[in-house]
């Protein structure tokens, strides 16, 4: 049974004090040490979707020996209903530079990037402003660090830390081969942090308000807030700031059209959770805590009883097939296979018990894919076959 | 010190060298993972995923080819995990592929045939994809096919095209389920900078890509009896052909080569080397004459370093690259192209043989002989110079369609006439044998005394680093050479395409300063070909480099100029080395290219 | 020098002509030209001293470098799960009506191309559309209808 957390709305994320100069002069005064121990302690995980140890990333940079390293911020948001790092560009961009910049003095790095997807190119020219004016402070408080932005050509792939390295170095975004990992060997073989943009600005409040205040939200593996991209059916679509750890069926009352038949927890590369499950599940890192732990990039996307599950992945297959990057087996063919399988069973010309063997299809997939694309897949693949079944048939 | 690692695999301890890859420490137990995307010539790419592992604590799956071994790493090559894994993969790979084995040019040499024969894949569940794809078939250039339908985008021909030759022909494009290999704007390949040489064949896995073969075109050739069918082989052929027939990397089947010819019918059957030694004395006598142009006349038009013109791969990478030195390479046309050029002229009127009644066939480790046979330049002869080209893998499917034992047949010798060589013509299968072959005849010529090294065995341009320095000091030469005096003779050596672009790159910046260099388009020289025996690797090519210079050693001749045949050739046709007769048949012209 | 010459070149003199350079330069040609024609690309090599391959090979990866000819306005409907819930079809079928192109294709005053993506990152005022770089939110088909209009009316100078 998962506890029962009441949506708390909080405010860390958009708030802006104006005060990231003083934040940014202040944090530099301390030890590197003092801030990595202070992002451990605070148990922050990315915000992505991959959810690796922010404290643990930036450690690990710290420590590498090399004459150049770089700070890249992954600003290619693609997952299906994510829209989230947009609004934080636009509205409070000076924190993501600033959690740039502070990152930059932790590893050792006085060069960072600001990968931007193509399909944002708009917030290009205000992005710039502002990254003159926060050049223009790190000169007056004698901090080397310069910021650039890298702009995305459209490709989903690209929001992969490796592919989007691969991108940056002129070449297609095909993801490479772990070990080495970009802390180690990242851009031009660099060591290298990656960090999605959300990430970097909790890294802001960490270092405004200290690890504990962040701590203390959320639940265990699962600590702090995260921002919600909801959309759907729903009377409240929308960006939300929410602890983590709430119960799914909390999220629907308050999100829901008082009609949801499922949602889809962390875009198509995450869950499907029907609404028999909804009190079994909440939205957090991998834990003790539930029956369910759904790990998010904040996609929340709201189905309601109008809705074919069918047609859904149906959609979601079709958003791989085109977005692999094409190179290995099980993700470019299985892409493939899962998206004609399920219309042949559709259409009757393959029997449902062939599902099954789909079914098996995706854990090879999740079990060999190179990337977490083709290890992904098996998630919605799996969480909509399993509880609509019948709608895949008739 | 601490530089090994204790690992266990499939239950066994181990110790394996810190950095090794788990295929690698799997390979050093005997312990085979199947890899398909894996090639010990190119870098790891680990895209295929059929070499998947797996590592106790790991929740997925590893890349043996792609992960290092870490201390206290627990791996199982086939857990039942495993198994259906790659069962899964194997399965995925046939659905995109035109698995129409029986129709297929490398139907018992295939490696998804091998998987899905050893995984013993005998139903197909998943969707065919192959009928829903509007694959295409490339068969435009005279050298090879390639097939869309059969290819499993393990991009090992992209690798080897960029890597291994540093031509870039292929590419990687689109993504998704549209992702394939093609070229630039996918265009055929005889439109782009591909040189033909076909490493990309000799590094493909399927049937993807093939050499356009000339099977049936000989067959008919031979059955007529209005022809005169002549075939020349080629150094290489020699020590690759073997592997073909059940025998040894690096065997020398010669004899059995020539016996095996006769039997399936051919008319006269002579030796490239023949012509080889005759390149030498042609090549010798230009070099000297654009030295003695360059240190007596001191005309700065002179093209030095001068380039060996006897790979046609290398020379349509300079067409195409370095047009600006079309100049430096040497005029004189291929053993292959002078043999065909002499066949329907000299040996035909030696024979009492109507040219025209001549089919000029070719066994060469070679796919981009086949596209030198069919530069419009080469009928000096007043007809098609070469008719058809074969690769050695060609040669073995004559052998093996006319149920010849292979291993049963007794030696025989090459026909009279255009069949004698020396040592230095066989070494021209091999990088630094046409450099080698040179000097030892230069040397005696400009001097009058052997090349100084022991048994005339010229080490340093031997072997298989990439690039490769001789540097002679001519001293005390006849009188007719005294301006030779005291010169270092600077000659370099370079085989692969890739290491020709450095050493041309060093030419054009001025950085290096050689009056002669080899250039060979295939890693290894001639027999690492593209139309030499698959699989090909550094240690099989290492083994047919042996065989090729025990060849030479045991040759009576070693220096092409002692050739009586072609002393022979020069007294009853060619009058003389540069001559009237030798520069109508004997040497070429060359064209510019598109760089992209 | 002609256009696309200097275009490349002053790129290449922008961001610098090593493999790192090459993605900028492909979007700044694209900027400008709307697409890579093979000649633009045979430039870009030239330029930079990259295989014609590795430039076809490296623009086709990414969605947003067309290499097929396209109008000067690209206008990109999302077709991924909620503006296909919230209506996209109906925007399409707008759009097709109006301009009398079906997706994939170009008007033949070579103004329009009709293209789809996938999302965007504007599902919770779905169903959007960019047209070259300008995004549409909360689109109906009386909106789409007014925003091609207002298209049309321009001089073409884009």
């Amino acid at each position: 049974m998962a506890n029962s957390h009441q949506l708390k709305r909080v405010d860390f994320i958009f708030r802006n004090d104006n005060d990231w100069e003083k934040i940014l002069s202040s944090t530099i005064k301390k030890k590197p040490q003092e801030l990595i121990n202070e992002l451990i302690s605070s148990e922050l995980k990315g915000r992505g979707g991959a959810g690796f140890p922010t404290g643990l990333k930036w450690k690990f940079c710290s420590q590498e020996k090399a004459d150049k390293k770089y700070v890249i911020c992954n600003a290619d948001e693609g997952e299906p209903g994510t829209f989230k790092d947009r609004e934080i560009l636009s509205k409070v961009p000076y924190k993501v530079l600033t959690a740039m910049a502070v990152c930059g003095y932790i590893i050792g790095a006085n060069e960072g990037f600001i990968y931007l997807r193509g399909e944002y190119k708009f917030l290009e020219p205000e992005l710039n402003k502002a990254i003159n004016e926060f050049e223009y402070y790190c000169k007056e408080i004698n901090l080397d660090f310069k910021i650039k932005i890298f702009m995305g050509s459209g490709a989903y792939i690209c929001g992969e830390e490796t592919a989007l390295l691969e991108s940056m170095e002129g070449r297609r975004g095909e993801p490479r081969n772990k070990p080495p990992f970009p802390t180690q060997s990242g851009y031009m073989g660099k060591p290298t942090v990656v960090n999605n943009v959300e990430t970097l600005v909790h890294t802001f409040t960490i270092f405004k308000f200290g690890a504990k205040k962040f701590y203390d939200l959320g639940v265990q593996y699962s600590r702090g807030t995260k921002l919600f991209s909801v959309s759907g059916d729903t009377p409240k679509p929308g960006i939300f700031e929410l602890e983590l750890g709430m119960s799914l069926q909390d999220f629907v009352y308050e999100f829901g059209d008082g009609d949801t038949k499922a949602v889809q927890v962390g875009g198509a590369s995450g869950y499907l959770v029907p609404r028999k499950k909804f009190k079994d599940a909440a939205i957090g890192f991998k834990g003790k805590l539930t029956g369910i732990s759904l790990p998010t990039g904040g996609s929340m996307m709201l189905f309601n009883s109008s809705r074919s599950m069918f047609n859904v992945l149906d959609n979601y297959l079709e958003f791989f097939r085109e977005e692999s990057c094409g190179q290995c087996t099980p993700c470019r063919v299985g892409c493939q296979q899962l998206l004609l399988g399920i219309k042949a069973v559709k259409r009757g010309e393959k029997p449902a018990s062939y599902l099954n063997k789909l079914m098996r299809l995706t854990e090879t997939m999740q079990l060999t894919a190179k990337c977490g694309l083709g290890q992904s897949v098996a998630n919605s693949f799996s969480s909509i076959v399993e509880n609509f079944q019948e709608e895949m048939i008739y | 010190m601490a530089n090994k690692l204790n690992v266990s695999i499939n239950g066994f301890p181990v110790k394996i060298e810190k950095g090794k890859t788990i295929l690698e420490a799997a390979d050093e137990q005997g312990i085979k993972i199947p890899t398909l995307c894996y090639h010990k010539d190119l870098c790891v790419a680990g895209n295929c995923r059929v070499c998947v592992v797996e590592v106790e604590g790991q929740n997925r799956l590893s890349a043996a080819c792609s992960t290092p071994c870490e201390d206290g790493m627990e791996i199982l090559t086939n857990s039942l995990k495993v198994r259906n894994s790659r069962k899964h993969i194997i399965e995925l790979l046939l659905t995109e592929h035109n698995a129409d084995c029986t129709k297929c040019y490398r139907n018992g040499n295939c490696e998804l045939q091998k998987l899905a024969s050893d995984y013993k894949i005998m139903t197909q569940d998943f969707i065919e994809l192959v009928p829903l794809k509007k694959y295409s078939i490339d068969m435009f250039s005279p050298s090879i096919i390639k097939d869309d339908s059969k290819c499993i985008r393990c991009q090992r021909c992209v690798r080897t095209c960029a890597e291994l030759q540093g031509v870039h022909a292929l590419t990687v494009a689109h993504k998704g389920d549209q992702m394939k290999i093609t070229t630039f704007f996918e265009k055929a390949m005889r439109d782009v900078v591909c040189t033909n040489c076909g490493q990309c064949v000799n590094h493909c896995p399927t049937g993807a890509l093939v050499e356009k073969n000339y099977i049936e075109e000989v067959w008919e050739a031979i059955s007529n009896p209005a022809k005169h069918v002549i075939v020349q082989t080629a150094p290489a052929v020699r020590v690759g052909l073997g592997e073909e027939l059940g025998l040894e990397p690096g065997s020398r089947v010669t004899g059995q080569m020539v016996a095996a010819l006769k039997r399936l019918g051919f008319d006269s059957v002579l030796d490239t080397n023949f012509t080889a030694d005759l390149t030498i004395v042609e090549e010798g006598n230009e070099l000297l004459t654009r030295l003695k142009k360059a240190l007596v006349d001191k005309d700065k038009n002179v093209k030095l370093p001068m380039a060996t013109s006897c790979s046609p791969g290398w020379i349509k990478y300079m067409e195409h690259i370095y047009p600006e030195f079309l100049g430096h390479l040497s005029t004189c046309k291929s053993p292959q192209q002078m043999f065909g050029a002499l066949a329907k002229t000299y040996y035909a009127k030696a024979r009492n043989l109507q040219p025209e009644n001549i089919v000029s066939v070719s066994i060469m480790p070679c796919t981009a002989k086949k596209f030198e046979a069919y530069r419009p330049e080469m009928h000096d002869s007043g007809y098609r110079d070469v008719d058809y080209v074969l690769t050695t893998r060609e040669l073995a499917i004559l052998i093996k369609q006319a149920g010849l034992d292979f291993n049963k047949l007794e030696p025989v010798k090459y026909d009279r006439l255009m069949g004698e060589s020396t040592g230095a013509g066989v070494i021209f299968g091999a990088s630094g044998g046409v450099m080698e072959a040179a000097l030892r005849t230069t040397y005696e010529l400009v001097t009058g005394r052997d090349v100084p090294f022991e048994n005339l065995n010229i080490e340093p341009v031997r072997g298989m680093k990439g690039i490769k320095e001789a540097f002679i000091k001519i001293e005390n030469p006849l009188e007719e050479w005294a301006f030779l005096d005291g010169v270092e003779l600077r000659c370099a050596v370079a085989h692969g395409l890739v290491n020709a672009k450095k050493v041309m790159n060093a030419v054009k910046d001025g950085k290096v300063d050689y009056h002669f260099i080899e250039f060979m388009g295939c890693p290894g020289g001639c027999l690492g070909g593209g139309g030499q025996p698959i699989p090909t690797n550094a240690e099989i090519r290492k083994k047919r480099a042996d065989a090729i210079y025990a060849e030479d050693g045991n040759m009576p001749m070693r220096k092409s100029h002692q050739n009586p045949e072609v002393l022979k050739l020069y007294k009853d046709f060619l009058k003389e080395p540069l001559g009237e007769v030798s520069h109508h048949l004997l040497h070429t012209k060359y064209t510019v290219r598109k760089h992209y | 020098m002609d256009p696309i010459q200097s275009l490349v070149k002053d790129l290449a003199d922008e961001y610098g002509r090593k493999r790192e350079s090459l993605l900028p330069i492909l979007q700044g040609v694209v900027e400008r030209e709307k697409y890579l024609s093979e000649y633009s690309m045979v430039e870009i090599a030239r330029e930079v001293d990259i295989p014609a391959a590795e430039v076809y090979g490296t623009a086709t990866f990414y969605s947003f470098l067309e290499t097929k000819p396209t109008g000067k306005y690209i206008i990109r409907i999302c077709k991924t799960i909620t503006c296909a819930m919230k209506g996209k079809n109906q925007m399409l079928f707008a759009i097709q009506d109006m301009l009398k192109i079906k997706l994939g294709e170009t008007t033949p005053d070579n103004r329009f191309s009709l293209l789809e993506s996938n999302c965007l990152g504007w599902c919770h005022k779905a169903p959007a559309m960019l047209i070259n770089n300008e995004v549409y939110t909360e689109l109906t088909p009386e909106k789409v209808r007014d925003i091609l209009s207002g298209y049309m009316k321009q001089n073409g100078q884009i």
